[in-house]
């Protein structure tokens, strides 16, 4: 079948299977900053935009996407890097591989709710998982950056 | 894994109802239950072309498309206005926003899920289910129909004065819940009716009602803890329990017990006109 997908502000037109999963469809694409790292719908690490709502892309057929803007952190690169800075500053992981999607579900946060408590953070990130860290130095990385925005820094949007 | 053959986006839903009654074919609701299946799918049916996707209020009810997301629960203001933030409760920790983004209140209801915190905290307010073939019927009604190949197409919640709370114990955070309950006082000061509903046990959710004379105790404030606790251990005999890889039947018990005291407590604490 036939997709019309705008990814990371381009539009493109794809032949696809019915079963295609999102992920590989962004990861065709080149987003290889999309990962799988679970088969549940577990992890977050597939973390993408569908019209700015962060989903998982591991769990939504393409075919859904027909029509509509997905993004993912290829396309956030200057947010992104901003925040990232941040947890990279903290040392907060090691291997490294839960990165994008927390990144991508952080900013989303940020987004919705730009004045977050330590209560809300751990909600919103509750499913985003790291099998090394134990989220203290996530945790520090996003007070930090929260307060360097409080404190006139650069705004994240 | 899943496999889909082909996927097809309904225009109507007598056009979904009719693909819908071949066995080789299925409804998507959020798809997050049925990727974990190992099957064929011939035809993938979408519903999400026919705006089922919003939840309207009208002057005696919350109309809740199928399509509608655990999210737009979790934030929709009037609703859990009315549900004391119930709602918002019961689906706050089921997995993360991203999976919540997803996941929808039909396929939650639709599959009559043994764990479902959806599912618990519906059948305490006053909820109905629209089917596209059988009609409304009361959702207490449905939780014991055997699973067909009709649509649930919206949830209906009837704004019967109510005061309920949700809670529910996890061995982790995000994990399905080792029991799941709920309590609610609801209806007029002169028809007012109390309920208490179990899930995760882990079979099915069951609603059991409270006496007429515990509910106007309860409304009047007038319980002592100690009373409260028997109130709750005696509620609590009445539920089934059985034993799975999270928790023996036992435990299940005596967490009900703590459970159905705290929920009750605050109702009482709320208390008075409902
Ligand atoms: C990893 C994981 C963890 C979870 N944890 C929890 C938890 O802690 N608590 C909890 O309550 N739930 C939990 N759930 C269940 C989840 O919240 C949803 O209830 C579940 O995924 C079904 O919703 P869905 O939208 O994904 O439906 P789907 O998977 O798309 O559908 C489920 C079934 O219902 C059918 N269906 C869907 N919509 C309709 C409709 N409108 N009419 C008729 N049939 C329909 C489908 O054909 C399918 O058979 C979990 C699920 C997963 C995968
Ligand atoms: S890959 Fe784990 S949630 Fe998507
Ligand atoms: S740092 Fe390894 S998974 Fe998070």
């Amino acid at each position: 079948m036939k997709v019309k997908i705008v990814l990371n502000g381009k539009t493109r037109e794809d032949e696809i299977n019915s079963d295609q999963l999102l992920i590989d469809y962004v990861r065709s694409h080149g987003c290889y900053s999309v990962k799988r790292g679970c088969e549940t719908s577990n992890c977050g690490l597939c973390t993408v935009f569908l019209d700015g709502k962060p989903i998982l892309s591991c769990s939504l057929l393409t075919a859904r996407a027909d029509g509509h803007r997905v993004e993912t952190l290829e396309g956030l690169q200057k947010e992104a890097e901003e925040f990232g800075a941040f947890v990279a500053d903290q040392g907060a992981e090691q291997c490294g591989f839960c990165n994008p999607g927390m990144i991508m579900n952080a900013i989303a946060l940020f987004r919705e709710n730009p004045d977050p408590s330590e209560e809300e953070i751990k909600e919103y990130l509750a499913g985003n998982l790291c099998r090394c860290s134990g989220y203290e130095g996530q945790l520090r990385a996003i007070k930090q950056f929260l307060e360097y925005r409080r404190r006139g820094g650069e705004s994240c949007e | 894994m899943l496999k889909i053959k082909e996927y097809v986006k309904a225009e109507s839903l007598e056009q979904a109802y009719e693909l819908n009654q071949k066995k080789s074919n299925c409804i998507l609701g959020g798809m997050l239950w049925l990727k974990m299946s190992d099957r064929t799918v011939q035809k993938a049916i979408d519903l999400s072309g026919l705006g089922l996707d919003t939840i309207e209020e009208t002057e005696d009810s919350f109309s809740i498309g199928c399509m509608v997301t655990l999210r737009q629960l979790e934030l929709h203001p009037r609703l859990n206005e009315w549900t004391n933030g119930a709602i918002r409760d019961c689906v706050k920790d089921i997995v993360g926003v991203q999976f919540r983004n997803l996941a929808t209140i039909g396929g939650s209801i639709f599959g009559r899920f043994g764990f479902s915190d959806v599912l618990t905290c519906f059948l305490a307010l006053d909820t109905y289910v629209e089917l596209y073939q059988s009609g409304v019927i009361p959702l207490e009604q449905f939780v014991g129909i055997k699973r067909d190949r009709d649509i649930l197409v919206r949830i209906i919640v009837k704004k019967t004065p109510v005061k309920c709370v949700y809670m529910t114990h996890r061995n982790a955070k995000t994990d399905f819940p080792v029991l799941a309950c709920a309590a609610a006082l609801s209806g007029q000061t002169d028809n007012c009716r109390g309920y208490v509903v179990a899930g995760a046990r882990p079979g099915r959710a069951i609603r059991i009602e409270i006496g007429t004379e515990e509910v106007m105790r309860l409304r009047k404030g007038a319980y002592t803890k100690e009373d409260l606790r028997s109130l709750a251990a005696g509620l609590a005999k009445d539920i089934p329990m059985d034993s799975n890889m999270r928790a023996s039947a036992e435990y299940r018990s005596h967490l009900a017990e703590v459970l159905l005291f705290r929920c009750l407590s605050t109702l009482q604490e709320r208390g008075g006109e409902v």
